[in-house]
């Protein structure tokens, strides 16, 4: 039995559905778990995909330990043998606590998963995304982390699962959230953009990102931006890159005033198709760049974006 | 307040990481104190100033040395090695460093966000749950009031301020501080301070959980095709020409 952590808001988040996705290729009965506010309002949907849905509101649901406790208590209650959560940030903050309350070898942020005698063996990246290592465990349960956006989402099956409410015994974590900020964007989802364009401090001033925003706009790319811009204030954390940042592998990757240094390479290197336009010919990112414009930004970007509209009339 | 350091010695960042034979191959590559530690033991000495208190924390092997002197010139009062070839899954790890932190009962455990070798963020959360203790991972801002401490940290879609009793584990990213370079008289004064050494099987641990099985590294083939853009209006047009026609990404 698969036990699979779902990741929802008022439907299942995408997250959710690819590892569910996972672990239907693994060929194993499936319980997905639902745990905090608004739980019992996706169960239905949650259901298309597994054996088994549990389903939990308890308000005390909040918080890497209490999650990890509930997760670990319904993983044997369910007697599953394996264990699947999101690598989103927050399912990685929680797995590993799974892991030491089971008892259980952690697998972490696997971008491929395949069943083996006793256990699992996953790919994952290491050395800055510079490595690709396949790791093994063999135990009674096993617990792992699937990477965003390298899995098929799941299939919803003809006869949903069996919905259950179960009850858990948790304590306050002694953890108060004293104030929460969700940065929205209207533009698309920077890690599931086909395109993105991003910004470096080769910009020169935070007004510059306009040249970025407006290509981007063009071709309906998301709008990415390096450590270095982040650092200086010109831009949110949530449109960060890199090492500290997302994770993007989209059909282009568009890099304007940033040198690479290989913490950004690390969040943005498995991309199709890497495009750089830099002053220096020297700089890394032209490197691992497919197509690139050794030149003036200032000037460069205003024609391309023209060129680009050109094309898109 | 006492604070626990964990530290890690990884290959440098700008480093190039060679593999053989399915296996990564360290030898002769620069090795580093991992960036992201160093912010915990930045905040550290300026919780504690002069590093009263202050102890580093390494598990790893021999070549670790070097990363815990380095946190030891940035000011940490001294440290212990657990030291072993092993390479360890991390909740062995976390059950080794829980035996650590009931010997040495810190307030605080300072761990990296996220490591450059291993590229987990794992552990600052398996040693939190070893200890039952609660955690802030992705810290990016710390003050305490009377045993309470409070954190700002990221979230996958934004942030969140905490309120959280001590003893905690924090983990510790860029944004947090501006980690400070050892001085020369520091570094001479790091070379004197204690290092206690221990082993991993002082604490029940002999092997790993989790096999590496092999290790290789992809590298796309790049296409390089670079243009001049002394004439921006002519480079720009080829290069949304190649994106169109010959990669057809827009």
């Amino acid at each position: 039995m698969i036990l699979v952590v779902c990741e929802f808001d008022t439907k299942l988040k995408k997250s959710a559905l690819e590892v569910l996705g996972a672990a239907q290729r693994l060929n194993d009965g499936i319980t997905a778990v639902l745990l905090g506010a608004g739980a019992s309002a996706v169960a239905p949907e949650a259901a298309l995909y597994a054996d088994q849905v549990l389903v939990c509101e308890d308000a005390l649901l909040e918080g890497a330990k209490n999650m990890a406790q509930a997760v670990a208590d319904l993983s044997e209650q369910a007697e599953a043998n394996l264990v699947l959560i999101s690598g989103s940030r927050g399912g990685r903050e929680v797995a590993p606590r799974v892991a030491v309350r089971l008892n259980a070898p952690y697998l972490e942020d696997a971008i491929a998963l395949e069943g083996i005698e006793g256990g699992l063996r996953i790919q994952h990246y290491a050395y800055l995304a510079r490595v690709t290592e396949t790791l093994e465990a063999v135990a009674p349960v096993v617990v792992a982390t699937v990477k965003p956006n390298t899995q098929a989402v799941g299939s919803p099956k003809a006869n949903a699962g069996d919905v259950y409410d179960v009850e858990l015994e948790l304590s306050p974590s002694g953890v108060k959230v004293l104030g929460r900020v969700v940065e929205k964007s209207s533009r698309v989802a920077l890690t599931e953009a086909s395109v993105v364009v991003t910004g470096g401090r080769g910009l020169g001033a935070p007004e510059n990102f306009a040249l970025i925003e407006s290509l981007a706009d063009v071709l309906g790319a998301g709008v990415g931006a390096t450590r270095a811009a982040v650092d200086a204030g010109w831009r949110p954390y949530g449109e960060q890159v890199g090492q500290t940042g997302k994770t993007v592998q989209p059909n282009a990757y568009i890099a304007v005033g940033v040198s690479g240094a290989v913490q950004h390479l690390s969040g943005m290197g498995k991309s199709k198709n890497i495009v750089a336009i830099n002053k220096d010919a020297e700089a890394p990112i032209f490197k691992v760049a497919d197509y690139g414009i050794v030149g003036d930004l200032h000037a460069i970007m205003p024609a391309l974006i023209e060129a680009a509209k050109k094309l898109k009339d | 307040m006492k604070i626990l350091c964990l530290i890690r010695q990884v290959p440098d960042a700008e480093a190039k990481v060679k593999a053989a034979n399915g296996k990564v191959d360290l030898e002769g590559a620069t090795m580093a104190l991992d960036g992201m530690d160093e912010y915990g033991v930045e905040q550290a000495l300026r919780i504690n100033e002069g590093g009263a208190n202050t102890v580093a924390v390494a598990l790893g092997n021999a070549r670790f040395e070097d990363a815990i002197r380095r946190a030891l010139a940035m000011g940490l009062e001294r440290a212990v090695h657990i030291e072993t070839d092993l390479l360890l899954d991390v909740v062995s790890q976390a059950q080794i460093l829980k035996g650590i932190v009931l010997e040495e009962t810190p307030d605080l455990v300072f761990v990296g966000g996220q490591h450059a070798d291993t590229d987990s963020q794992a552990l600052g959360a398996a040693l939190a749950e070893a200890l039952g203790w609660n955690q802030v991972t992705w810290t990016t801002e710390l003050t305490f009031d009377h045993g309470t401490a409070k954190a700002t940290h990221d979230t996958d879609d934004g942030k969140e301020s905490l309120e959280l009793s001590l003893p905690a584990v924090i983990t510790t990213q860029q944004g947090l501080n501006e980690p400070r370079y050892p001085t020369l008289p520091n570094i001479m004064k790091a070379k004197k301070k204690e290092i206690r050494k221990t082993s991993p099987d002082q604490y029940g641990i002999v092997n790993s959980k989790v096999k590496i099985v092999s290790q290789e590294i992809q590298e796309r083939a790049r296409l390089n095709k670079l243009i001049d853009g002394k004439d921006p209006v002519a480079a720009a047009e080829q290069l949304v020409k190649l994106l169109h026609e010959e990669a057809k990404v827009i």
